[in-house]
């Protein structure tokens, strides 16, 4: 229930936090909303001896348009981003994904950044940002860089995100206009999915004209299924065609066996739910 | 130790705590304020949940340290002096209870999701509390509490 003891560090701005993380290294551990680390320190999987807190840096709050894309700074919490006006005009997705994540008291601390920095292949907005073709911006000691969706996750828990760097910022490209639906599939309310399906298409005169498709949990890391985005470009917004493109939703997967579902299920799972997600984005 | 200082229930504190401390903890060993409840090991049961500068956490999953220049309110600061909040009234008047050890953190979320959306649906009320547990009443008096809080008088 208590976590071990450690020093404690609150800075308040990046470059103290940088400062800081150089000085502790591997030792250290920064904090965001807390909401997955501290159950983590409280069950003592993990012990680090200095916690830095970003929770006193302004800059890294805040969703600002930027020409096409959005900037959603990392320490938004869940709960500003499932209610911003920018973010429901321009990426529909990531409100309809916020909209299912854990639970309303958990939204108010948790952060955006934090829930991809941390990387959980259950965790709900690793394949929303992978479909929308997302940048991650990424601090260290020599500046900054960007790195691409498809580069950013590495493996189970493990991102780009290198030791002293840090997750300050993501960039959404608009997808203004188009139809979203996040289909997660779980045992019991507010938890991780058991699987789930990130969808964004455009729909011209009854035909889809440009399809993303992400999915969650069909391996270590958030998976695109460009197949089933493929597949569906040009085709009617029906029951049928849908169907027979989400058929894809297995290429290129390899979903893990665990108590809540055998790998066959899974892919099972991600055929149906994409079929779901894909209709209710198009609106059919 | 770190020197924290806060306003809980409209009260200034200041003590120094270790970093490690959990806010629930804090409220309860430091202040004795024990009307928030702890009621797992995971962050799911909602049971202490309290209001960090106004919106609803569970207190068993945020530092002391982190709430060091911010407003805390329990159940214990939501009446005003011998009249009870609106929501706690609506729990007594629906039987919103069995043996109440949810019931503090119902209510606080109650609270929140009321002053985000004052007049929700039943299934808006379902989803706001979904992260509160209960093991006696079956959620369905409880639901009823917070329309019934929602309604006013009705
Ligand atoms: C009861 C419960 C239910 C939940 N349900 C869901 C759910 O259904 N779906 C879901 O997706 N998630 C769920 N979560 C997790 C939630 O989304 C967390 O908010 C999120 O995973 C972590 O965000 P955080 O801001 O709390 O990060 P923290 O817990 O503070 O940090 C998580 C990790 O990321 C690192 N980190 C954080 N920010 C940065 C940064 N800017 N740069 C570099 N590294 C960083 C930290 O060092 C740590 O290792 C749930 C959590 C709980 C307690
Ligand atoms: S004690 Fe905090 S959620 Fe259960
Ligand atoms: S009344 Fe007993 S746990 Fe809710």
């Amino acid at each position: 229930m208590i976590p071990v003891q450690f020093d404690y560090l609150a800075p308040t701005s990046v470059e103290e936090a940088l400062a800081a993380l150089a000085e502790h290294g591997d030792d250290a551990k920064v904090i965001a909303g807390g909401q997955s680390l501290l159950p983590v320190l409280r069950m003592r999987l993990n012990a680090p001896e200095v916690v830095i807190d970003l929770g006193g840096i302004a800059e890294l709050r805040g969703i600002r348009e930027d020409g096409d894309s959005l900037v959603i700074g990392a320490m938004t919490t869940h709960h500003d981003v499932l209610n911003d006006a920018l973010v429901k005009e321009h990426a529909l997705l990531l409100v309809r994904a916020e909209h299912q994540l854990a639970d309303a008291q958990i939204r108010h601390r948790g952060t955006f950044g934090g829930a991809l920095a941390h990387a959980d292949p259950a965790g709900d907005l690793g394949a929303p940002a992978l479909a929308l073709g997302a940048e991650f911006v990424i601090a260290g000691p020599g500046g900054s860089r960007t790195v691409a969706a498809d580069d950013f996750f590495v493996d189970l828990f493990e991102t780009a995100i290198a030791e002293g760097e840090l997750l300050t910022g993501i960039r959404v490209p608009k997808h203004t206009g188009w139809g979203a639906h996040y289909e997660k599939f779980v045992r019991v309310a507010h938890q991780w999915p058991i699987v789930a399906v990130a969808a964004a298409v455009k729909v011209d005169g009854g035909t889809i004209s440009e399809a993303r498709v992400g999915l969650t949990n069909m391996g270590s890391t958030p998976i695109r299924a460009r197949a089933v985005e493929e597949a569906l470009v040009g085709q009617p917004a029906t029951e049928d065609a849908v169907r027979t493109a989400a058929a894809l939703a297995t290429e290129g997967t390899n979903p893990p066996s665990d108590l809540n579902g055998a790998a066959d299920y899974r892919s099972h799972l991600a055929q149906v739910l994409t079929r779901r997600a894909v209709l209710a984005a198009a609106g059919a | 130790m770190a020197r924290i200082e806060l306003t809980v229930d409209g009260a200034k504190v200041s003590d120094d705590v270790e970093p490690r401390m959990l806010l629930v903890q804090y409220l309860r060993e430091k202040l004795g304020k024990t009307g928030t409840v702890i009621g797992c090991d995971t962050s799911n049961c909602g049971a202490c949940t309290v209001h960090l500068d106004g919106r609803s956490v569970k207190s068993c999953n945020v530092l002391a340290v982190q709430a060091n220049g911010r407003e805390v309110t329990t159940i214990e600061g939501l009446a005003d002096g011998d009249q009870l909040h609106p929501v706690q009234e609506a729990f007594r008047e629906c039987h919103g209870l069995q043996c109440g050890f949810c019931t503090p953190g119902m209510i606080m979320q109650a609270v929140d999701l009321l002053g985000e959306n004052p007049s929700p649906t039943e299934a808006e009320v379902r989803e706001g509390m979904e992260g509160n547990l209960c093991r006696c009443t079956g959620y369905h008096n409880i639901v009823k509490s917070v329309l019934h809080a929602a309604g006013g008088a009705k």
